[in-house]
């Protein structure tokens, strides 16, 4: 087990990112109480975004004017499809059936990757993603790749924009206001429709510098990504009390230091040697969802029900 | 010209008309006070005149303006304020959040300080907890903050929906007279209460509202003094 710091180091940068991913399902949870399970199509846009702004700077283009650049595509391109699915999918929707808006949220996945698929040359592939290069580095008691780096730049960057935006500004206090009781809000003059857009678009925005996390990560960027990222994205916000964008953060950490620890060690235990390596990771995942929800359904930051009532 | 004037007002939820068709006036400075049963269609009433509800038919006008279609975020901006039944603050934001999100469209940062303290002054107890959570106030204290909230806007008319409703009689009495200071100070209010007594003691008008429609209307004394009203509302026989 020497390889723990680093292990955990995995862990962690794997966590942050899908703690990024899952706070755009907590924050439109907890304001319209909608699962925007074409969220991870999202994320994938986001993908795209950073990947076709990468191909359109010339060769030779240092990653220092690249990366902001990436990540300004990668975040228009998904914010402005998220505003899209707001307005044309779901707003349409909104005061119906619940099952509505969900069978929404997953023709809307399909059509958005068949869309990529259709639209990105050679989307059907994997499409390799610019690599960050570079030596890792060494901190003596653990080595952080510059992948890894990012994400922990990143990461606490958007977390710390995001709380003080929520907590201090004017706007913050309304969006506050719209998820506690979206009524008595706009009787206090808040015009909660654009407080919904700003909840999709902050999500849109946070899932898009994810992508582009995982695509230095894993080097790839395909029009399926959303698939399984958005997934565990979601066991994430659920782990850590849905709504509560704190929480998602921390589910999402839990969940990547608990996937990372099980895919490397799980093996290593007499007995269990078959569920080891890379194989079994994704299901790890669920496990501690189906566990958390047995022993604390709240969820880790959630409240129970009674006092949100 | 009255300040607010509703013609003909239906309301429905579906196919259930909950309205049916009522008209009054609210003149500046007065206390008009709509009472009546459980189910009569009060709250449906203040809701709509509030912009949360459509009306299926009936004109609504308010200083001169039609609110209908008009927006519920944009009505506060006009000066109608909307205290609602059951209270309704925001239970983890803090007291002087709650405070400050009464006065959400308002620009002028000074005044709103200024009208905060006063808030204080007249409900030492919100000043006190100003920091506190507002979910942490005993139900009397949370309808003080409710209607200190609504008062935020400078309402040209505010609407109070059951002030009293599940208070302590002493509870009851302090928001009581909170409601009297308040049209002494010339505020004019539209006040829906269970508590017909209170109610029609304190207000220049009454209506009394029965499934949707509005059965009898007169001044506060004389409805105090209505056999109809005295038997069904003041529990007398
Ligand atoms: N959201 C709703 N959906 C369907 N029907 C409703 C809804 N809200 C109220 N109603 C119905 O509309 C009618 C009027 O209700 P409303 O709440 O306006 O009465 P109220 O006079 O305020 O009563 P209370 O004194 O109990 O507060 C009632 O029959 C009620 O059941
Ligand atoms: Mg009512």
């Amino acid at each position: 087990m020497q390889d723990l710091p680093d292990q955990l180091a995995n862990g962690l940068a794997l966590g942050a990112l899908y703690g990024l991913i899952a706070i755009g399902y907590t924050m439109v949870y907890g304001i319209v109480q909608l699962i925007n399970f074409a969220h991870g199509e999202i994320f994938m846009i986001g993908g795209f975004g950073a990947l076709t702004a990468y191909l359109w700077l010339p060769d030779g283009t240092g990653l220092a004017v690249a990366l902001p650049l990436m990540i300004l595509l990668a975040v228009v391109c998904a914010v402005l499809v998220a505003i899209g699915a707001e307005r044309f999918a779901y707003r349409p929707l909104r005061g119906g059936p619940r099952l509505s808006p969900l069978i929404t949220a997953i023709g809307l996945s399909l059509a958005l990757q068949q869309a990529v698929w259709a639209f990105y040359p050679d989307a059907k592939k994997a499409r390799p993603f610019p690599q960050l290069g570079g030596s890792d580095f060494d901190l003596g008691f653990v080595t952080l790749s510059r992948e890894d780096l990012f994400i922990f730049v990143s990461a606490p960057v958007c977390m710390l924009a995001l709380g003080l935006f929520v907590a201090k500004t004017r706007t913050g206090r309304a969006m506050q206001a719209t998820s506690q009781d979206p009524d008595t809000a706009k009787l206090m003059g808040v015009n909660t429709d654009r407080i919904i857009v700003m909840a999709f678009a902050i999500g849109a925005a946070f899932a898009a510098v994810a992508a582009i996390a995982q695509g230095f990560k894993t080097g790839e960027v395909n029009f399926r990504m959303g698939f399984i990222a958005g997934l565990k994205a979601f066991t994430a916000a659920v782990l850590g009390g849905i709504g509560n964008i704190y929480g998602a953060m921390v589910g999402g950490l839990v969940l990547g230091v608990a996937e990372a620890l099980a895919t490397a060690y799980i093996g290593d235990i007499p007995g269990l040697e078959q569920f080891g390596g890379g194989s079994w990771k994704d299901v790890w995942a669920f496990i501690l969802l189906i566990l958390v929800l047995l022993v604390r359904p709240q969820g880790i930051l959630g409240e129970r029900l009674a006092d949100r009532a | 010209m009255a300040l607010l004037e509703v013609e003909d007002l239906r309301v429905a939820y579906g196919k259930i008309e909950a309205v049916k068709g009522i008209s009054f006036t609210v003149d500046a400075g007065e206390v008009v006070t709509l009472i009546g049963t459980n189910g009569a269609g009060k709250t449906t009433t203040l809701r709509t005149l509030s912009g949360l509800l459509k009306p299926v038919t009936g004109k609504i006008t308010f200083g001169g303006e039609v609110l209908n279609g008009v927006g519920a975020h944009k009505i506060v901006s006009m000066g109608l304020a909307h205290s609602p039944e059951g209270r309704r603050i925001f239970p983890r934001l803090s007291i002087e959040e709650n405070l400050q999100l009464g006065a959400f469209l308002r620009k002028d940062a000074d005044a709103v300080a200024k009208d905060i303290d006063n808030a204080y002054e007249r409900f030492p107890i919100l000043g006190e907890r100003r920091r506190q959570a507002a979910g942490t106030l005993s139900g009397g204290e949370q309808q003080m903050l409710a209607m200190a909230r609504a008062l935020m806007s400078r309402p040209k008319l505010l609407m109070l929906d059951e002030p009293s409703m599940g208070l302590s009689p002493i509870m009851m009495q302090k928001i009581m007279s909170t409601i009297s200071e308040l049209k002494e100070q010339g505020t004019t209010i539209l006040l829906v209460e269970q508590n017909a007594q209170a109610a029609l003691s304190l207000a220049d008008h009454g209506h009394v509202m029965e499934t949707g429609n509005i059965t009898l209307s007169g001044t506060g004394e004389e409805l105090m003094h209505d056999e109809s009203v005295r038997k069904a509302y003041l529990g007398e026989d």
